[in-house]
């Protein structure tokens, strides 16, 4: 079965087979050695990056530092769901030329790099249109993409559009469902009401909406805007599966792969303390 | 996805987002069908706002034509955007929100929410590019003195676009308590349809006074198309009426739908000035509240279907119109409505019905400095 076909099925874990089980088996061992619980699942550490020039050899610093999924950041000009920091840094990629072609091409060499590593572009429903819904996504594919997330696009529309599926705190109990039995893989818990971007506190509505993504769906809830430090990080992951950093890591990212590595490493330790 | 306008509207917004519009569009149809809600907007559009606004016959700025001017200038606040603001503020009481965000490009949007807000004492924030902020100084002015927060926009155009994305963002943070009172007929569902409904006062009042003063229907009604709400308005009134032309003028640096194409902004699928990758290009205009590249749904929908036709204006011809109306007429038009005059001239038909949206108060630094 080709990579493509693989990823065309549903994916019951985000970790790709054969890919991380070394070092799952590894932080599962941890948690064990600490006796904290029976079951015990690694927690991932999903890792934000814009396409440009420097993000194959970005992406595989994260991955290096203990990021086990990559979301690429395809810019649009518009970016509603984001602050301040991704919208600058989705400006300066569209000034390099980062329009859908080339991301593509850098998502490609993205998977030559990282052959194992669960990789989905995240973008806007613009470059959708413009591009065709449904030849997005196969093109996504046959770059190497895992799957795809959204920003703009609510649960219950385009379901052709196969991709990981947002829920926020506001979503009512019809929508969590609705979200969870369409998404791809996992399920993208939004912290918090608002835009990405770095706050000084975990969001109080993430146990909320853990709870209840909890009794409609088995797959792994990953909770993401709002999560920069390691504290935090721990902290979601305490409640949640896994986390998305974004914001943070493409500050970091900007002073290039060794300190996105490092940055990348003090979440991973965290969440496998 | 259910979209409105035929292949137009819809809803591409963050999920935070969705719920709010499914209580907005419940809490719209609601007031909708609630005889009550309807009473007290007439009743404020009337005691509070000033209408019916008169139509006027503009003999000497169009020689040999009977042009009628829709006075949406005489408005309270001066301009049509109070039609909208008044509707949308009773709406937000009747949903419980007391925090009110908006965006503004002329400042007329700006000012219609910081006076309804005033008025039913609500909080009000919004959103203005600092390039409009520049040009669009005594609204600036204006909209302090109501006691709304203006907030600077400094990225990207430092215009409307920019200012919607960053008003979308605060709603986005803030939706428990606030409700987005969108200006233009624009963003997701069911934005535009709250809009289009609110402006219809435009068209139906413009309908039976023409009947009154001349016996009949105009040939050709015309407005100038940023978001373009004083246009659907005007259009709302008379698009039953399929021997009345509609035309809707677009500043000719953002024509989105003379030049545009189908892409996603600010919410909804519209006609947009974007690239073949769908990113969304820069407007540019003379006239803050038509330097926008997108475009009401509907629009694109009248446009596709060809029940209205769009033009354009170049930024000189609306400012020869501007002077020209003050002199001919004694009326200081707001720079966006002087696109749609711009275009009387040259029409072949003799009964022309124009909506006058706004005066110009607001832009004489801007026409003494050109």
């Amino acid at each position: 079965m080709s990579e493509q076909e693989a990823a065309a099925g549903p994916i019951p874990n985000p970790l790709p087979p054969g890919g991380n089980q070394g070092s799952e088996e590894t932080r599962a061992d941890v948690s064990r050695g600490r006796g904290e619980t029976v079951a015990v699942r690694p927690k991932a550490l999903a890792v934000y990056l814009m396409c440009g020039p420097e993000a194959p050899a970005l992406a595989e610093a994260a991955v290096q530092g203990g990021a086990d999924l990559v979301e690429l950041g395809f810019p649009f000009s518009d970016p509603l769901a984001d602050g301040p920091v991704i919208r600058r840094a989705a400006e300066r990629a569209l000034g390099q030329g980062m329009r859908t072609g080339p991301c593509l091409e850098c998502l490609a060499a993205t998977r030559e790099r990282l052959p194992d590593t669960p990789l989905v572009p995240m973008t806007y429903s613009s470059l959708l249109e413009a591009y065709g819904w449904e030849r997005f996504g196969s093109d996504a594919r046959s770059a190497g993409a895992t799957s795809l997330i959204v920003a703009d696009l609510p649960a219950a529309e385009r379901p052709e559009v196969r991709r990981v599926q947002l829920v926020a705190p506001t979503s009512t109990d019809e929508r969590l469902a609705v979200a969870a039995a369409s998404t791809e893989g996992w399920l993208y818990l939004v912290t918090l009401t608002g835009t990405t971007g770095a706050r000084s506190e975990l969001s109080p509505a993430l146990a909320g909406l853990v709870a209840r993504a909890r009794e409609r769906t088995d797959l792994p809830l990953y909770a993401g805007f709002g999560i920069s430090t390691p504290d935090q990080a721990r902290a979601a992951a305490e409640l949640a599966d896994g986390v998305v950093v974004g914001t943070r890591a493409v500050e970091v990212a900007e002073e290039g792969p060794a300190a996105l590595e490092k940055y990348v490493a003090s979440l991973r330790g965290a969440l496998d303390s | 996805m259910e979209l409105t306008y035929g292949e137009y509207g819809g809803r591409f917004v963050p999920e935070t987002l969705v719920p709010a519009l499914d209580e907005l569009e419940a809490g719209w149809k609601e007031a909708l069908g609630d005889p009550a809600y309807r009473t007290e907007l007439d009743d404020l559009s009337r005691s509070y706002g000033g209408r019916p606004t008169p139509l006027t016959l503009a003999e000497r700025f169009a020689p040999g034509k009977r042009l009628y001017l829709k006075r949406e200038d005489l408005l309270h606040t001066g301009a049509h955007k109070l039609n909208n603001a008044l509707g949308q503020a009773l709406l937000a009481l009747r949903l419980g929100k007391r925090r009110i965000v908006a965006e503004t490009g002329a400042g007329q949007h700006g000012v219609a929410t910081a006076t309804v807000c005033a008025r039913f004492g609500l909080d009000c924030v919004v959103y203005m590019g600092s390039e409009d902020m520049r040009r669009q100084r005594p609204n600036l002015e204006r909209m302090a003195l109501l006691g709304a927060e203006v907030r600077p926009v400094e990225f990207g155009t430092r215009t409307l676009k920019e200012a919607t994305s960053e008003a979308i963002r605060d709603w986005i943070t803030n939706v428990e308590d606030t409700h987005y009172l969108i200006g233009s007929c624009v963003g997701p569902s069911p934005y535009p349809e709250i809009v289009r409904e609110l402006q219809s006062v435009i068209g139906c009042e413009a309908r039976e006074q023409m009947l009154a003063a001349e016996g009949r229907l105009p040939e050709v009604a015309l407005a100038c198309v940023g978001g373009g709400s004083n246009a659907i308005g005007l259009f709302a009134g008379l698009v039953d009426d399929a021997e009345v032309r509609l035309v809707g003028v677009e500043a000719g640096g953002a024509a989105s739908l003379g030049s545009g194409r189908p892409a996603v902004l600010h919410g909804s699928r519209s006609s947009v000035l974007a690239d073949e990758d769908g990113q969304v290009l820069d407007a540019e205009s003379i006239s803050a509240g038509l330097d926008y590249p997108g475009v009401g749904p509907e629009h694109a929908f009248l446009r596709d279907s060809g029940r209205a036709e769009y033009v354009g204006a170049t930024d000189e011809e609306a400012l020869d119109a501007f002077r020209r109306l003050a002199r001919t007429e004694g009326i200081l038009p707001a720079l966006e409505p002087s696109h749609a005059l711009a275009r009387v001239a040259e029409l072949e038909e003799e009964l022309v019905l124009v909506c006058l949206s706004g005066r110009g108060d607001k832009d004489l630094a801007e026409v003494s400095a050109r």
